[in-house]
């Protein structure tokens, strides 16, 4: 019979897979149709946090109209983020792409460290565990798992069955035809920096519930975020799905064998052999 | 319809456009021809709006379009294919076509319209799908026609077609040919036709425009261009002959008709 705390790790891992999954939906999508690396990702997730924070602590609101309006927020803030710092350098050279949005890294992280400070802050809220026989899920995880499945379904849905979404899917393959059946790409690249930064801010009301958020909160997500994506194939939607559960579950039962470190371990030196053997990623193509 | 005036692109100190200028009448096929590099495809660019150009005037219908971004040419009436098709192949053959409705009309329309639009399109071009049918397996002569039924999804009032022959042998050459002259027939579409291979193109066209190193160097009708001493020796070269018998053979095939053209 296997081990119920085995069991209990691998159940973890889907849920922290199901998280994993929506964060790197966001940056995915990004990159799969503007073709630039928000490096400053898991920073609009911080600023969704501290949003959450504001506005149901400071100021009391309650909890899922904080969410809604931070989900917005964030939105808006990805669409700002394309307007101002990434359409400009747009025609450049890549590694232009990558330091302007590094540099919105630092300001956003020292920004946080201004006005918020350094100290760890959580909304106070803590769920009961769900007990299953002998096993032990934290809600606030079945929840945060539940939400993201459920957002990546509706994108799935949105990409496929509305001509908007066709067009977001053709563009990613060939933005220079598109102008020529009559779509802007400007807009379209506005519409998907919307959905990034929608997507970043569900992400942010999902971690407010496990995480204490501080001005390097970015960290803790930003490098795994990048992984998965990596992993899956930079800008391929379904193979970062995949990715996110298989580093889910080495974190996770790694973590049950050894210590919960040690899974991290696994899965960098996993991610490691995986660009050995396979740079372009599980679904990707080789350029 | 269309009217090309003084067209000038220069890249650095390079001309590839120079000075061009055309008319194009309604309902009309024109051929614009000439070796590679003679500046064809620039022209077409320059109309389509994908390149700027240095100076001179592209009006269509009588409103100034040159130096408009794609989509706003796309969306005035103006629809282009390429050289070399270029399908989104992660979407449904069905879905490309329709994308190009929905979005290259010059109006709002439904989701159904564009779907119904799309499925004109393909009919008009000979090319039967349903919903589930996939680019993968298009030969070279299905791509052209895809290429096609997406230009001809945005409504277009004029078409322009960039070398639609390349890739194809004889046989499909001719029926490339006689499909352009079906979507004249049957829509009304003014056609600009971009084609280095000359011989299958003078069947159709009602007048050709000759470029060479970006200039016009002839204009005219068919049988008048291919006999033109200097297109003959900057162009046609050894195939002359066969261009020209091209030309008689149509000749003879409209006196046969009793002349209709």
């Amino acid at each position: 019979m296997i081990d119920i705390f085995l069991l209990e790790a691998i159940l973890n891992g889907i849920l922290l897979g199901g998280v994993l999954a929506l964060l790197a939906l966001g940056l995915n999508i990004v990159f799969g149709v503007i073709d630039v690396v928000w490096i400053c990702y898991a920073e609009l997730i911080m600023f969704g946090m501290y949003g959450n924070y504001v506005l149901h602590k400071d100021l009391g609101w309650p909890l899922l109209l904080a969410f809604a309006v931070c989900v917005v927020v964030v939105a808006v803030l990805g669409v700002l983020l394309h307007w101002l710092v990434i359409r400009p350098v747009l025609g450049g050279a890549p590694i232009n792409q990558l330091l302007v949005t590094g540099g919105v890294l630092t300001f956003m992280q020292a920004l946080a460290t201004l006005v918020f400070g350094i100290e760890f802050r959580n909304l106070g809220i803590s769920m009961p565990s769900l007990e299953l026989g002998e096993i032990f899920l934290s809600q606030s995880r079945i929840w945060a798992c539940g939400v993201s499945l459920v957002a990546v379904a509706l994108l799935w849905l949105f990409l496929k069955k509305t001509y908007l979404g066709t067009a977001i899917r053709a563009i990613s393959q060939d933005r220079e035809i598109m102008p020529l059946m009559g779509v802007k790409p400007g807009r379209i690249y506005l519409i998907t920096s919307a959905i990034g930064g929608g997507l970043a801010g569900l992400a942010a009301c999902l971690l407010v519930l496990q995480y204490d958020v501080h001005p390097a909160i970015g960290l803790t997500f930003g490098p795994i975020t990048f992984m998965v994506c990596v992993m899956g194939g930079l800008g391929n939607l379904l193979g970062g799905f995949l990715a996110a559960f298989i580093f889910a579950q080495f974190i996770q039962v790694g973590g049950f064998y050894f210590e919960l470190e040690w899974g991290y371990v696994f899965a960098f030196c996993f991610f490691i052999a995986m660009m050995f053997w396979r740079p372009q990623g599980l679904l990707g193509k080789r350029a | 319809m269309l009217s090309v005036d003084g067209l000038t692109k220069r890249f650095g100190g390079f001309t590839a456009v120079n000075q061009v200028s055309f008319e194009v009448g309604e309902g009309e096929i024109l051929g614009l021809i000439g070796p590679n590099g003679s500046g064809k495809s620039t022209t077409f660019n320059l109309i389509a709006g994908t390149l700027t150009p240095t100076a001179g005037s592209v009006r269509f219908q009588g409103r100034e379009i040159g130096g408009l971004k794609p989509n706003l040419v796309c969306r005035a009436g103006i629809a282009r294919t390429f050289q070399i098709p270029r399908p989104f192949t992660r979407l449904k053959l069905l879905e490309n076509v329709a994308l190009a409705a929905y979005y290259g009309a010059g109006e709002r329309i439904g989701r159904s319209e564009a779907w119904s639009r799309a499925e004109d399109a393909l009919a008009l071009v000979q090319l039967p799908v349903d919903g589930e049918t996939t680019i993968d397996g298009l030969g070279a002569a299905g791509l052209k026609k895809l290429e096609l039924a997406r230009a001809l999804a945005t409504r277009p009032r004029v078409l322009l077609a960039d070398e639609s022959l390349g890739g194809l042998d004889e046989s499909e050459m001719d029926q490339a040919a006689d499909m352009l002259e079906h979507i004249r027939r049957q829509r009304g579409i003014t056609i600009v036709w971009v084609e280095h291979i000359m011989g299958v193109l003078m069947r159709v066209v009602d007048r050709c425009v000759v470029l060479d190193h970006g200039e016009v160097i002839a204009e005219g009708l068919p049988q008048v261009v291919a006999s033109d001493r200097k297109v003959v020796e900057v162009y046609l070269g050894g195939d002359a002959g066969e261009v020209q018998a091209q030309v008689a053979a149509r000749a003879r095939s409209e006196t046969g008709a009793g002349g209709t053209s």
